[in-house]
């Protein structure tokens, strides 16, 4: 075909790099991406950089320095489709628990010198600073919705990652439910799905790694763990994950805890 | 007392270990044999092999979000009610490829996806299940546009049925009418006396090819004694139930669901409801689906999916500029109007058959007949 290939950056903002490693972790199709799409900009693979406009980047991690706030909108202006890969880009990831406390003590804890850094007060989701086509959710991100996402753009059509609970799928795996039959405390009832509900599978309650299902009803979820023995603190920090600056996980937080839920110590 | 020969005339007696005979006997004339098993602190369905896969001396304690498995004092093999699976996932998959399509020379080409020559044999059908099965058939099978996956599962399904001995602590079929005693639609039905001393089973063929098979088994004539026991266990399940506060009174409970859609305790339960869609999935009627296309990253390849889907999902209701039923409220309602009320308009029966799986499984034990109770105003405390 003489069809151009549409040019791919992958960046990297405040992140682990675990979902950038979710795409090299493609093996097979990463050829077959690499085939279908002109990878312009992926520092982490290659030291090749060809300058943008870019037909589609994926973004990783979140907007924590000055720095970076503007660097995304730089991006956006270069990017035809921007999608944003994980749930540091999507929500704030694990360093938005700083949002809950004074980041400048953290600064003072942390580091010898304290006045070389330059950070913002939160870490916060890339959509809070730009405008976002499509965002994927998981701490990491599923390889196989990746390749789903990267398909359905090659092939104009709708991703299928539906935004429904992890319950669903841990039903269509036809798993018994570690919560009604254990007593396990899972966050599948208000979680995004996406991994397969990959814990419950493994006995384990799910750690909302995807972020906060379509309507996710936390309160009463919260008040279900505790009515089962969940502590409030453990409930609290169940929330304060990776998705913890998610409106549904946060807004629980806040109120379970009335504020203190996670500092106690 | 009734002499063998009246109206029970066909009913015998086959030893504990007879039963493994059965499954050998379906095994080899080519039924995949599937049957209770436990597995990660339940009781669900499974392929068996032989009579030492099933649970024994076990029983389920069930409450709304709650399910616990316990020893029970003999041997019984079938001492327990229904689990987190129901047969549908068998006759009705929850995952399933429909076609494949390819860029051909000329255009798409459709590559049909054969159906399995699977034969089951499902052993321990409970009545509440044949009932649903019976209901998932008229919805399948009696439209316009048959199923065709469903069809190919169903049609030499073979049904060995056991009547319920014990209630469960969320079933509510004698308020169904769908139980606990097994009437129609199966091969066999069994009624187990876990007589320690003499561990047996009461035999009623339901068709001439249960008569068949039964008939390669070691059996004998039922006496009136056996026929007593037999019946004393099952009033003991209708007993339980009875006794239970969770009944559903169903008269006219179209009518009061659809005379009661603004009522306030649809925004009571939807304060609860996780819309996480458990009550669906492990729901023995709903039968909902959804398709999904897929490409590979080429585009020479296509595959069509379906899976079960529900109506506690956005999507589900999505239409051209969003979604009918945002409200967690919205999606409540559809469920349990639609169960308890428009199936009964769309399928000429009700569409809750009793068997409590919704209650069990629903993580914050949302408990449709108390929600029907408080519709009905026979709850206090439900906000005006
Ligand atoms: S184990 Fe967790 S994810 Fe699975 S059905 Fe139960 S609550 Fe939902
Ligand atoms: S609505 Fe609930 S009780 Fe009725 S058949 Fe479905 S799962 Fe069973
Ligand atoms: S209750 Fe919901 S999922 Fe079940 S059959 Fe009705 S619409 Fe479908
Ligand atoms: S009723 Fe229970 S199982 Fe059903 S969607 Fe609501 S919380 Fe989930």
């Amino acid at each position: 075909m003489a069809k151009r290939r549409p040019k791919l950056a992958v960046w990297k903002f405040a992140s682990c790099d675990g979902c950038q490693l979710s795409l090299l972790d493609c093996e097979d199709e990463l050829l077959a991406v690499a085939e279908h799409l002109d990878i312009a900009y992926f520092p982490e693979a290659s030291s090749r950089m060809v300058k943008g406009p870019y037909d589609l980047s994926l973004v990783e991690g979140s907007i924590t320095t000055p720095h970076d706030a503007e660097r995304i909108r730089r991006v956006r202006r270069e990017s035809r489709r921007l999608v944003t890969i994980g749930a540091c880009a999507t929500s704030g990831g694990i360093q938005a628990l700083r949002n809950f406390a004074d980041h400048r003590e953290f600064i003072n804890i942390v580091y010898a010198r304290p006045e070389y850094i330059s950070t913002l007060e939160q870490s916060t989701a890339i959509s809070d600073h730009v405008d976002v086509d499509f965002e994927l959710r998981g701490c990491p991100i599923d390889k196989h919705q990746l390749i789903e996402v990267v398909s359905a753009y090659l092939n104009n059509r709708k991703p299928n990652t539906p935004a429904h609970s992890v319950c669903i799928e841990c039903k269509l795996r036809a798993n018994v439910c570690v919560m009604v039959a254990k007593g396990t405390p899972c966050l599948g009832p208000v979680t995004h799905a996406g991994c397969g509900a990959i814990c419950p599978t493994y006995l384990r309650g799910c750690y909302g790694c995807f972020g906060p299902q379509e309507t996710a009803n936390t309160q009463s979820l919260s008040a279900q763990w505790i009515k089962m023995g969940a502590s409030e603190k453990e409930t609290v920090e169940a929330y304060r994950g990776f998705n913890a600056w998610a409106e549904a996980f946060r807004s629980e937080t806040v109120k379970v805890g009335n504020g203190e839920g996670g500092d106690g110590e | 007392m009734k002499s063998a020969g009246d109206r029970n005339a066909g009913l015998s007696i086959i030893e504990r270990e007879e039963l493994g005979t059965l499954i050998d006997v379906l095994g080899a004339r080519g039924y995949q044999v599937i049957g209770p098993v436990v597995s990660d602190g339940a009781i669900v369905y499974d392929r068996i092999a032989s009579l030492a896969d099933l649970p024994e001396g076990l029983t389920d304690e069930q409450d709304g979000g709650r399910y616990r498995l316990k020893q029970r004092d003999d041997r019984a093999l079938f001492g327990y009610v229904v689990g987190p699976h129901s047969w549908k996932k068998y006759l009705h998959p929850p995952r399933i490829r429909l076609f494949r399509a390819e860029c051909a020379e000329n255009g798409l080409r459709i590559i049909d996806e054969e159906q399995p020559q699977e034969k089951f044999a499902f052993i321990g059908a409970r009545s509440c299940e044949l009932h649903a099965i019976a209901i998932q058939d008229r919805v399948l099978l009696d439209g316009v546009y048959p199923d065709a996956v469903y069809r190919a599962r169903r049609e030499n399904l073979f049904v060995v049925a056991v009547n319920c001995g014990t209630a469960g602590g969320t079933c509510f079929c004698t308020s169904m009418n769908t139980g606990p005693k097994a009437t129609t639609g199966y091969d066999l039905a069994l009624t187990e006396i876990p007589d320690p001393d003499n561990h047996r089973f009461l035999v009623e063929p339901g068709t001439a090819l249960g008569a068949e098979i039964l008939g390669a088994l070691s059996s004998r004539e039922a006496t009136p004694d056996d026929e007593t026991i037999a019946e004393q266990s099952i009033a003991r399940a209708v007993e339980q139930m009875e006794n239970n506060t969770r009944r559903m009174d169903a008269t006219g409970i179209r009518e009061l669901l659809l005379d009661n859609l603004e009522h306030a305790r649809w925004d009571d339960v939807a304060q609860r409801c996780l819309t996480c869609a458990n009550c669906t999935m492990v729901c023995p009627t709903c039968f909902c689906t959804t398709v999904e296309d897929t490409t590979d990253l080429t585009g020479d390849h296509a595959e069509r999916w379906r899976r079960w889907d529900s109506c506690f999902t956005q999507d589900f209701s999505y239409i051209h500029g969003g979604s009918v039923r945002v409200s967690p409220m919205s999606r409540y309602r559809q469920w349990m109007t639609h169960k308890l009320a428009t199936w009964i308009d769309q399928f000429g029966v009700s569409g809750c058959v009793g068997c409590g799986r919704c209650i069990t499984w629903c993580p914050v034990g949302i408990d449709i007949t108390e929600e029907i109770r408080a519709i009905r105003g026979q709850i206090n405390g439900c906000k005006a």
